[in-house]
C-alpha cells in the first residue's frame, strides 16, 4: 500500500499509469500493486505481463535455452507512465533487457521501477524508483521471497541462501 | 531432451514436442505486435540451404529467422550444381567453413540431412527429404490442432492420400502417436504402405469407415505428375473416392477439423469450398508454421558438437 501511494504522489496524472510485470516474480505483486493502486487512485490502471527472456544478454552464450514466459500487452504504451514490476533486482540486467522489449512496444512517456527487494550488486546503471526492501547480500547467495502471494509489504520472509546450498 | 539437429520427429521424445509446442506458442506473440522481432539471433547466420524448390518451407523459415533477428541466406543449388558434379556433401562444407550457426536443409533424396549433420559444424534442420521426414511440418500441424481441440492426447486423426510417398504423412504419423491421438490412414491400395501399420497406424481403404468419429481430417497433397503411372486411374476417380467435400466430412465428429499442408489441389484433394471455409484451418496451419519455426531455431541455433538445449 505504501507503494501504491508513492506511485500517485510521483505520478501527477494516475489515468496514464501503466502497470508491467515481469514474470514469473512480478506477476502477482503486479497484481497486488494494480489492486492497491485502483483503492489509492480511484480509477481503473491497466497491467501488461512482459517476458524478458527472448531479450537476454546471456542467450545463446551457452547451450541453455531458457523456458519463455506468457507476453501479454493489452494497452498501448504510448504516452503512458510504464512502471515495470520485478521481485527482486540484483544486477540491473532483466530491467535493462526489459526496457528493450517495452520500446518494441512503443513510446512510453516514462518509465519507473518498482522492486520488492532490491540486493544492491548492481551491474548496470539502473536505478529503482520504489523498493519495498534493501538487503544487503553477497552475490553468490540466493534470495527466496516466501508470504502471501503478491504482498508488497510486511507478512513477507525473505530467506538468504548462502551458497553452494541447494536451490 | 532436445538434440542438436531436427532431423526427424522419429528421434524425438513426446517431452521433446511438447517444449517445441510450448515455445512455439510464445513466439506467436510476436507475430501480433507491430514490430514483429526481436533481438534473440543477433548476429546469427541461418543457411536455407534447399536443394529442391520451395517457395512455401523457404519464406517460413526466413521470415521466423528474421523475426529473431538472424541473418537468413537462402542458397538454392537446384539441379545445376549437381549437374556440375558438385556434390551435396562439398556444397555443404562450402557453406559450413562460412560458419553458419544453423544450416536448414531439404533435398528430395532421403536421409541427405542426417548426412549432413554428421558431416557439418553447424546444426542442422530437416526442411523435408525424399519421402521421408519433414519434422516442422508435423510440428505445425500439432501446433494448430493443440490450439483448435486445446489438446492432442485422444484424438482421432485421420490422413487421407499418397501415405507411400508422403514426409508429410510419415512425420505426423510419428508426432501424433507420440502425443498419444489415434492416427488413421485412408487411401487407394497402392498408396499405403503394406507395412504402414507397423508405424502404430490403422489403415482402411473406406474413407467412410476411416472418417467415422474423426476429430482431424488431413489431406495430403496428390502429386499431379504421379496421377500418370500406375498408382491410380485419374484424377477424377481419386477426387471421388477420397476428395473431401461437405458430405463426405459428416460422417467425421461434428467439430471436426480439416488440414492440409498446402498447396491445395481444389477440387481434387478437398472441394473448393472447403480449401478455403471452415473447418479448414489452413492459413492458421500458415500462420503458426512461422511461430513454430521460430521456436525450434531459438532451441537448436548456434549449439555445439554434443550440446543439447536443456530445459
Amino acid at each position: 500500500m505504501r507503494i501504491a501511494h508513492e506511485i500517485v504522489e510521483r505520478n501527477e496524472k494516475p489515468e496514464d499509469v501503466y502497470i508491467v510485470a515481469i514474470p514469473n516474480g512480478g506477476v502477482p505483486l503486479g497484481r497486488r500493486l494494480v489492486e492497491n493502486l485502483e483503492e489509492v487512485a480511484g480509477q481503473r490502471i491497466p497491467m501488461g505481463i512482459l517476458d524478458t527472456t527472448l531479450y537476454r544478454d546471456d542467450v545463446h552464450t551457452t547451450g541453455e535455452r531458457p523456458l519463455l514466459r506468457v507476453t501479454e500487452m493489452p494497452s498501448s504504451v504510448d504516452g503512458r507512465a510504464v512502471i515495470l514490476v520485478e521481485d527482486v533486482v540484483n544486477t540491473g540486467r532483466t530491467i535493462r533487457a526489459a526496457m528493450d522489449a517495452l520500446m518494441d512496444f512503443g513510446r512510453p512517456r516514462s518509465v519507473q521501477v518498482v522492486a520488492l527487494v532490491d540486493r544492491g550488486h548492481r551491474e548496470l546503471p539502473i536505478k529503482i524508483d520504489y523498493v519495498g526492501k534493501n538487503i544487503p547480500t553477497r552475490p553468490e547467495e540466493k534470495v527466496h521471497l516466501r508470504g502471501e502471494d503478491g504482498d508488497l509489504e510486511g507478512l513477507l520472509e525473505v530467506v538468504v541462501e548462502a551458497a553452494g546450498e541447494g536451490a | 531432451m532436445i538434440g542438436r539437429d531436427l532431423l526427424g520427429i522419429e528421434d524425438l521424445e513426446r517431452s521433446d514436442i511438447e517444449r517445441i509446442l510450448e515455445t512455439a506458442e510464445r513466439m506467436q506473440e510476436i507475430g501480433e505486435r507491430q514490430v514483429k522481432k526481436v533481438p534473440t539471433l543477433r548476429g546469427r547466420t541461418i543457411v536455407n540451404l534447399f536443394f529442391e524448390p520451395s517457395t512455401r518451407t523457404r519464406a517460413s523459415f526466413e521470415i521466423a529467422g528474421k523475426r529473431l533477428s538472424a541473418d537468413v541466406v537462402n542458397f538454392s543449388p537446384g539441379a545445376s550444381s549437381l549437374s556440375k558434379a558438385e556434390s551435396i556433401l562439398d556444397t555443404a562444407l562450402t557453406l559450413d567453413a562460412m560458419d553458419p550457426d544453423v544450416v536448414i536443409v531439404r533435398h528430395k533424396v532421403a536421409g541427405v540431412p542426417k548426412r549432413l549433420a554428421d558431416s557439418l559444424r553447424a546444426p542442422v534442420v530437416n526442411a523435408g527429404d525424399g519421402a521421408h521426414e519433414h519434422p516442422t511440418q508435423a510440428l505445425l500441424d500439432m501446433l494448430t490442432v493443440k490450439q483448435e481441440k486445446g489438446r492432442i492426447d485422444g484424438l482421432t486423426v485421420t490422413i487421407i492420400g499418397d501415405i507411400a510417398h508422403s514426409r508429410v504423412a510419415r512425420s505426423n504419423i510419428y508426432g501424433f502417436s507420440k502425443m498419444g491421438a489415434e492416427v488413421r490412414v485412408v487411401g487407394p491400395p497402392p498408396m499405403l504402405p503394406a507395412d504402414v501399420e507397423s508405424l502404430g497406424v490403422k489403415a482402411y481403404i473406406s474413407l467412410r469407415e476411416a472418417l467415422e468419429g474423426a476429430d482431424v481430417v488431413m489431406a495430403l497433397r496428390i502429386q499431379l505428375e504421379r496421377v500418370q503411372g500406375a498408382l491410380f486411374p485419374s484424377i477424377r476417380e481419386y477426387a471421388a473416392t477420397f476428395g473431401l467435400d461437405r458430405a463426405k466430412l459428416r460422417y467425421a465428429k461434428d467439430d471436426a477439423i480439416v488440414m492440409h499442408p498446402g498447396p491445395v489441389n481444389r477440387g481434387v484433394e478437398l472441394s473448393h469450398d472447403l480449401a478455403d471455409h471452415r473447418p479448414s484451418v489452413i492459413l492458421d496451419q500458415v500462420r503458426n508454421g512461422v511461430a513454430l519455426r521460430m521456436a525450434v531455431l531459438y532451441l537448436i541455433a548456434g549449439l555445439a558438437p554434443g550440446e543439447e538445449s536443456a530445459p
